[in-house]
């Protein structure tokens, strides 16, 4: 006899029952023993159907093919860069990859990418190992200017981007900062004064720390135009528009020195 | 090594403002907390904003040393321990640890903080030793003085144990508190490009030029300095520290019961 | 059995007051803080991160790593010297055992998973305080795991099967036994088992049945610790 034990977006902690019996299929972040599925992370509950899985609540960022991160230069070596994914795991940019230019063998990397530089970059492979290779050739991949970096849980990057990116867009139009949310948990704010970049950093940190409240976007709209005194317009972006990076618009391409 | 990181720091400074929203001369939220270990003869918990260290004071009998026939000891000890900084490595102290135990020391001792003679039981034979052990449990920054804060407040709430001339009975606590004659301050002033802060977060700590502790009693005599950082100070500059140094030493001595 | 009436005056099977909380070390990837009457134990985790030194990376799967550390002022007589002593290494490596069953590092190639348990106040089963806490910390850092892990410390005083010892206990004028427990709640598993003492081998018996039945009561308190941060 099959039952489920919890609800859906539960907070669930390692080893407790989600469900009995074999009608259910245990997913990522659950497993069976016996015949009772339980939770193998901390996290909320998800229900598909019969197949259970759980949404982390933490955890740290485990590089994906595909994802685009700011990562930070690290190194420097033979043949490109060794960059910092902010994951246990370093991550290689060969000068083949790294920019639509030409680099001739020989030439001083740290003209293109410095130690301490952080880029926007794109995961092209991760092996088993967790040897992991980018690119920087990409619509919106290029190495960022001077801007203050935060960090926030990977796992609340979906809550802080918002859906079709309407999130980060309230707190772009409230503060007037450029805004990059890296799928690794890393953010690059850039805004015209210090206040304006605090505010954003203050509350894409209070989006990581509220992130289960329902309604939390309206809460921070509202807030915001309060604090900021401008209309905020929420608005989805289409999936081909959203690289989970800001768009190019006058040329940013200039920013790669 | 955080050249961009720094430039951006410096460069909000010089407008006044800092990341975290604080004026420069702000310091976080100072809580103390009074009698936190049972076992330990005084203890006290200090957070400031979310560093936070634990300071346990034991009190023990000893012999003297042969040329101070007349006086206890005193001793401070430093961990840092790397439960409380991803920064921090398992292993005997390192040169941080022990320099942070030995300001903490130098501004206890040097102001005369315990009167050491009244720690003598027997002239050459036994004496009281005092052992003053900080242990960080989360750094954000400024372990300085949250240690020093610490080992002045553990040293307020030690009282000795029960002694009946010969035996200690660590079971019990006497009413008997420390002969504290001076209360020592000690405020670390940190040079970021042009600008003076105090209470540096964890970011502003990884770009500092210099840095100066000065500790300090009531009537603003100054008992211990200490210069730290790469970049040398001008005397203008060590003077306009000292004065920023006595000011916030004023305002924080009110803090303490 | 002379010993009948506990010295505190708990009953046998009754733990001392018990309190969890989860995230208290803001900087640790998962923390957490468990006390059990006097003792106290923090529990930071760092992790999955980079191992060093590399002879003891493992390429098909991370590795967990324990630090047991008593302050210098935990203790209730005089003051501990400060660095690791035999005591400790042994209790970072039967609480590393007695995690490691549980905790899946698989996905995590050549890194380390760090464990440090920090003791500010000790009053007897500091290593299931530890235990305890450590699970928490581990859960609360995300790290894949089938269980969290319970210990106390059961035994017997005088020929009467207890829960929980106190140092009082443990020091008691007559034959007694300190057996500390870590056992898996869902499995009933045992992941730790030491002694100290003398034992009978159906005092042994009934005192493990009886960790068993303790350790489930401290999974709630553990799983109340995680939910109450996150359900804020």
């Amino acid at each position: 006899m099959s039952e489920i034990l919890v609800k859906e977006k539960q907070v669930v902690v390692p080893g407790e029952e989600l469900a009995k019996g074999m009608d259910y299929l245990p997913s990522y972040g659950t497993y069976r023993g016996n015949d009772t599925i339980r939770a193998a992370k901390l996290g909320l509950v998800s229900i598909d159907g019969k197949v259970i899985k759980i949404i982390p609540l933490s955890g740290k960022y485990m590089p994906k093919k595909n994802d685009t991160i700011i990562g930070k230069v690290i190194d420097i070596t033979m043949n490109g860069w060794r960059i910092d994914t902010n994951s246990p795991y370093s991550a290689m940019l060969s000068m083949k990859d790294a920019t639509m230019d030409f680099i001739p063998k020989g030439a001083d990397l740290t003209r293109y990418f410095d130690i301490g530089d952080y880029v926007v970059t794109k995961i092209i492979q991760v092996t088993t190992q967790k040897l992991i290779d980018l690119t920087m050739k990409g619509p919106g991949l290029r190495k960022l200017g001077a801007g203050r970096i935060l960090q926030v849980n990977t796992t609340k990057v979906p809550r802080i981007i918002g859906k079709g990116g309407s999130m980060v867009s309230m707190i772009k139009q409230a503060t007037g900062c450029r805004i990059i949310v890296g799928q690794n948990g890393i953010v690059w704010i850039q805004g015209e004064d210090p206040a304006k970049e605090t505010l954003a950093a203050e509350t894409i940190k209070r989006i990581e720390k509220e992130s289960h409240i329902q309604g939390l976007t309206d809460i921070i709209k509202n807030d915001l135009e309060k604090i900021t005194g401008i209309k905020i317009e929420y608005k989805e972006q289409q999936a081909e528009e959203m690289h989970h990076t800001e768009h190019s618009q006058q040329g940013e391409q200039n920013d790669l020195q | 090594m955080h050249e961009e990181q720094k430039h951006y720091v410096e460069s909000i400074l010089a407008k006044g403002a800092r990341i975290d929203g604080r004026k420069p001369l702000d310091f976080r939220k100072i809580s103390i907390e009074y009698d936190v270990s049972a076992n330990a003869e005084g203890s006290a918990r200090v957070k400031v904003g979310d560093t936070e260290v634990l300071v346990g004071v034991k009190i023990a009998l000893d012999k003297p040393y042969p040329d101070t026939p007349d006086e206890g000891g005193l001793m401070v000890n430093a961990e840092l321990l790397p439960m409380s900084s991803p920064e921090f490595e398992s292993g005997p102290p390192n040169i941080d640890s022990i320099e942070l135990a030995r300001i903490v020391d130098r501004g206890i001792r040097e102001s005369k903080a315990i009167d050491t003679k009244k720690l003598c039981i027997k002239s050459g034979e036994k004496i009281w030793s005092v052992s003053i052990d900080v242990m960080s449990i989360n750094n954000d920054g400024n372990l300085l003085d949250a240690a020093a804060l610490g080992a002045l407040a553990a040293l307020k709430d030690a009282k000795f144990p029960e002694f009946d001339g010969e035996k200690v009975d660590y079971k019990h606590k006497s009413n008997k508190t420390l002969p504290l004659q001076k209360e020592p301050i000690s405020i670390t002033v940190y040079k970021i490009g042009k600008t003076f802060i105090v209470d540096p977060s964890t970011d502003e700590e990884k770009v500092y030029d210099s840095r100066l502790t000065i500790a300090s009693i009531a009537d603003g005599t100054i008992c211990a300095l200490q210069k730290g950082g790469d970049v040398p100070l001008t005397a203008e500059d060590i003077d306009a520290m000292v004065g920023i140094a006595l000011d916030k030493a004023k305002e924080i001595r009110k803090l303490f019961k | 059995m002379t010993y009948n009436k506990r010295l505190d005056g708990r009953k046998f099977d009754e733990t001392r007051p018990m309190e969890a909380k989860a995230g208290i070390i803001k900087r640790a990837d998962g923390s957490a803080y468990f006390r059990m009457g006097k003792t106290v134990a923090y529990a930071a985790v760092y992790g999955p991160r980079d191992l060093f030194p590399r002879f003891l990376q493992n390429p098909r799967s991370g590795i967990l790593r324990v630090n047991y550390n008593m302050m210098p002022f935990s203790g209730s007589g005089e003051r501990i010297r400060p660095g690791g002593n035999r005591r400790s290494k042994e209790i970072s490596l039967v609480t590393e055992k007695s995690l490691s069953s549980v905790v899946d590092l698989s996905d995590f190639p050549n890194a380390v998973v760090d464990v440090f348990i920090e003791l500010p106040q000790t009053d007897a089963g500091t290593r299931c305080a530890g235990i305890c806490a450590a699970s928490i910390a581990l859960a609360d850092a995300g790290i894949p795991m089938k269980d969290l892990v319970a210990a106390v410390s059961v035994g017997q005083v005088d020929g009467t099967v207890l829960a929980d010892l106190n140092y009082d206990e443990e020091a008691y004028d007559a034959p007694v036994a300190d057996v500390p427990v870590a056992v898996i709640p869902s499995t009933e598993e045992i992941s730790l088992l030491q002694m100290d003492g003398e034992i009978t081998r159906d005092q042994l018996k009934e005192a493990l049945e009886l960790a068993k039945k303790v350790c489930k009561n401290i999974n709630k308190i553990q799983r109340e610790a995680l939910k109450k941060k996150y359900e804020e």
